[in-house]
């Protein structure tokens, strides 16, 4: 005799399968937002017209430009002469940045200065961060060849956005929003869907135990959000190269980790809503528009008012996005990511007794 | 104890009372039928004797076993069709079958035999899915899904609903033969001509039970008399009739106007003078062809007397 | 002479190899209650649906209100009123609100909408309900109106798909009272039901089976060519021949 739950996973399973146009879509979702966003919604710097004023004139600061003007991130609009002049092309709108470099008193000892146009603060902080790699780069020599505390010191005022951060920003992001979105979205959905087609009136009826209920309709998705999580750092290894510097299996276990939250959270959604019209409704603005916004996934959560950044704690996909960044591109291990695991923990134990509460025995 | 004791049960929706003081004793292998229209309560009752919603007052039993606390031992005994379908859509005929088999944990083979008279006229179609059946098929296979764990008691809400004449003869059939093995069956329907098919009726509306007994003790408590009018134009004709003096109720039922009057009218003077009467007043009205004849009250004409 | 104001000829569908309608031919006259049964799956819903315009025939040619059902379909949906058991009105909306919509989308001026709207809610005695939301009201109170609302712009026909499904006997007689209102008015009346009672009500009726119309007659010569005491009786000797099972 079979068992009542692997027959009810069975049938999760046919319901995914033969609703073919739903199943493409959950698996084709991730790959196309990873090429949206790898290629098409790209926030990366190439060809920025800047300005150049050079004011010490000796070989290093001249290698330097030349090696700014050769990089494909910037685009020499003009040699200036002076700041003022700097600023008249900024706001005629024809350079986003100015690189200054200040007399030396010494050859090789130039202090350099950017100005950048921060209107988009994203923008801004990403020129910062190429045009200082590129002059640390090109000066780090320099100052290890000469003796230590001569060296050219490259002093950055950044306006407006004094924070760098890297560029592997929306992978992370987008396994937060497709984990959401499956678990959660399709979750809620499914057992919606049974209440209105009356079905679940005869479950409630039969002696199948509720937790049966939630577990045969969770299992599914579960499993599906992994292939997609496969799918997605497949895709951002081969094809953005985007390195995965920590442990593969601590990954995967964060991913499944957030993966339960959302899962209950979809539960939750689903003790609350009565048509699958509202249970898309609800996730939609309860789960995926926090995670767009508030997850720091597109907006810096740094720079959100306090409230907002007060508000993110309780968005489960800014503990993972963070998470997700420390192990694949800073390569950290478990223990510096606990704090995020044990507030992922936490909101799961929470949600699972919130809707177990919740989900009716009757109707 | 296969029965079901309903006591002054209790229901309502807010500022809606969908059951008002119900009380209802149901005997072991009886085929019992809860007759009236949308929102009489007949959904509310279901679901209170199914365990799914909770009475705001009174007490119920089925099986001996008391609605709220013993509800999970009533889930094992009780087999329920709610009243929309509730079947998988996308999931084949077998599929559905084999499903809520496993639910209730025992397999199709175990309890073929009491499926089989149902069953054997859709299995041509097993691999079919079930949101491809016809209404007569589904109604066979949500019967049958009903069936699969050989219940006690068998709750059938509106089974019949939306589905062609023929279907429904049938459906009926079934359920003769399934009481016959002595499963207690509550089945409710909006078709009063249905009402003759159960051992027992109660007519309900807006929550009430207006009347509990057998069809036929139903009938013999209709305390009029009643007569099958016909003429040439038959809605000129019910607007007439119930222009007649000391008419009671007029009704069309199908090829006839039910016309009810009450027993002392006619039998002060005798019934032919009546009769003499009646048709002296319709050809004053201009009606051909007239005919009347009195009948016997149907479940219909008692409902509609309540 | 009345003049038909339905009128088919060997009208065809199919779903690929599937004959859903097949070769009906019939026509219904201006002002008559026409019947239209057959079991589930029979091919009603199909046919009824090329009838409106909604499905365009395989072959097979069909006149309604005068329009052809290939070419006119537009000017078929002006003259014609629906109303079904599943669809009728919105029940988040206030009575009087379904009413000015409806009459909003059947072009209904400003001065027609009030007038129609005082008239139709006197004639069913809903007076107090004018600003009830519809889904408060009783189902039967809701299918008078539905059919009431159907007909506000006096269509030359008025289609109904089992209108009094699941309403009580009372409510349900009274609905038909007000079919012959408005068949009286001239409004040609289309009518699916389940309730055989019902189908002696109609002036003549059709009974579908297999996609085929296997009876078309008065209620009163169908009994006596089949032998019948009623209606239901003359459907189930018919419907017992059917073969197909699928919808």
């Amino acid at each position: 005799m079979k068992s009542p739950l692997v027959a009810f996973v069975r049938k999760e399973f046919i319901h995914i399968f033969r609703d073919k146009r739903t199943m493409m879509i959950l698996l084709l979702m991730p790959v196309v937002l990873i090429i949206l966003f790898g290629y098409a919604i790209t926030t990366e710097i190439k060809c920025v017209p800047i300005a150049i004023l050079d004011q010490s004139r000796d070989e290093v600061t001249q290698k330097m430009i030349s090696h700014f003007v050769a990089s494909e991130y910037f685009e020499l609009y003009k040699m200036i002469d002076n700041v003022e002049e700097g600023r008249a092309l900024f706001r005629q709108g024809k350079v986003r940045m100015v690189l200054i470099v200040e007399r030396g008193k010494v050859k090789g000892e130039s202090e350099i200065q950017l100005l950048v146009d921060a209107t988009d603060p994203n923008e801004a902080t990403q020129l910062s961060a190429y045009a200082t790699q590129i002059a640390v780069e090109q000066l780090s020599p320099f100052t290890f060849h000469l003796s230590t505390g001569k060296g050219i010191v490259p002093v950055i005022s950044l306006l407006y956005n004094p924070q760098l951060r890297g560029a592997y920003n929306f992978v992370p992001g987008v396994m937060g929003l497709i984990l959401i979105l499956i678990c959660a979205m399709m979750t809620s959905v499914g057992i919606v869907k049974e209440k209105e087609i009356g079905t679940m009136e005869v479950l409630l009826v039969s002696p199948l135990k509720p937790v049966y209920i939630i577990l045969a309709k969770a299992t599914p998705y579960l499993l599906l959000s992994l292939v997609n999580i496969a799918t997605i750092l497949a895709l951002s290894y081969f094809l953005l190269d985007v390195p995965i510097n920590g442990s593969l299996l601590l990954l995967v276990g964060v991913s499944v980790l957030y993966a339960l939250v959302a899962l209950c959270l979809g539960l939750l959604i689903s003790t609350i809503a009565d048509t699958q019209q509202a249970a898309m409704l609800i996730s939609a603005v309860v789960l995926m528009l926090p995670v767009i916004l508030l997850s720091g996934m597109v907006f810096p959560i740094e720079n959100m008012p306090e409230i907002l950044q007060v508000i993110s704690n309780i968005v489960p996909a800014k503990w993972y996005i963070i998470a997700v960044k420390d192990i694949m591109i800073k390569g950290l291990g478990l223990g510096s990511v606990l704090q995020e695991i044990g507030i992922l923990s936490l909101m799961v134990v929470v949600l699972i007794g919130l809707s177990v509460k919740r989900f009716k025995i009757r109707l | 104890m296969r029965e079901i004791d309903i006591r002054h049960i209790n229901k309502a929706y807010g500022e809606v009372r969908a059951l008002q003081d119900i009380s209802l004793h149901i005997g072991e292998g009886e085929l019992f039928g809860l007759i009236g229209p949308d929102g009489a309560g007949k959904t509310s009752l279901f679901r209170i004797l199914t365990t799914l919603l909770l009475a705001d007052s009174g007490t119920a039993s089925v099986c001996g076993l008391d609605v709220v606390r013993d509800y999970k031992e009533i889930r094992w005994r009780v087999g329920y069709m709610p009243g929309r379908f509730s079947l998988y859509q996308d999931l084949t005929v077998e599929e559905n079958l084999n499903f809520f088999a496993t639910v209730f944990n025992t397999t199709v083979r175990e309890n073929y035999d009491l499926i089989r008279d149902i069953y054997v006229q859709i299995e041509p179609f097993k691999k079919r899915k079930a949101g491809k059946l016809s209404g007569g098929m589904k109604q066979k296979l949500a019967l049958s899904c009903a069936l699969i764990h050989r219940p006690d008691v068998l709750f059938l809400d509106e089974p019949t609903t939306g589905v062609d004449p023929v279907s429904r003869v049938e459906f009926w059939d079934m359920l003769d033969r399934l009481k016959r093995q002595g499963i207690t069956i509550l089945v409710s329907t909006p078709y009063m001509d249905e009402a003759s098919r159960c051992d027992r009726i109660a007519l309900m509306r807006g929550g009430r039970c207006l009347s509990v007994d057998t069809p036929e003790g139903i009938r013999a408590t209709f305390d009029k008399y009643l007569y099958a009018v016909r003429s040439a134009s038959m809605y000129k004709l019910l607007l007439d009739l119930r222009t007649y003096p000391d008419a009671d109720s007029c009704f069309s039922f199908g090829d006839a106007h039910h016309f009810s009057i009450r027993k002392e009218v006619v039998d002060k003077e005798g019934e032919a003078v009546f009769r003499k009467d009646l048709q002296a007043f319709l050809t004053a009205k201009g009606h051909a062809d007239i005919g009347i004849e009195p009948i016997k009250p149907g479940i219909e004409d008692c409902f509609m007397a309540l | 002479m009345i003049m038909n104001v339905i009128e088919t000829d060997k009208l065809t569908k199919c779903f690929g190899s599937f004959t859903a309608v097949d070769h009906i031919s019939f026509a219904v006259g201006e002002g008559e209650i026409f019947g239209f049964l057959g079991a589930n799956g029979a091919g009603k819903t199909t046919a009824m649906r090329m009838l409106c315009g909604l499905s365009t025939p395989t072959s097979g040619t069909g006149k309604v209100a005068g329009f052809d059902i290939y070419k006119e379909t537009e000017q078929i949906k002006r003259h014609i009123g629906y109303m079904s058991q599943k669809f009728s009105l919105y029940g988040d909306l206030k009575v009087w609100e379904n009413i000015r919509l409806y009459g909003g989308i059947y072009g209904l001026s400003e001065k027609q909408l009030k007038a129609k709207t005082d008239e139709l809610l006197r004639v069913l005695d809903l007076e107090n309900e004018r600003n009830t939301l519809v889904d408060a009201l009783p189902l039967g109170w809701k299918q008078k109106l539905a059919f009431s609302v159907a007909i506000i712009h006096e269509p030359r026909i008025v289609f109904l798909d089992e209108p009094t499904g699941g309403v009580d006997p009372v409510t349900r007689r009274q609905f038909w009272e007000l079919i012959y209102q408005a068949a009286e008015r001239g409004i040609t009346v289309f009518v699916t039901t389940h309730y055989m009672d019902e189908a002696e009500y109609c002036n003549r009726v059709s009974i579908m089976v297999d996609g085929k119309i296997e009876a078309l007659d008065s209620p009163s010569a169908l009994k006596s060519s089949f032998k019948a005491g009623n209606m239901n009786e003359v459907f189930h000797a018919l419907a017992r021949r059917a073969k197909r099972t699928e919808n």
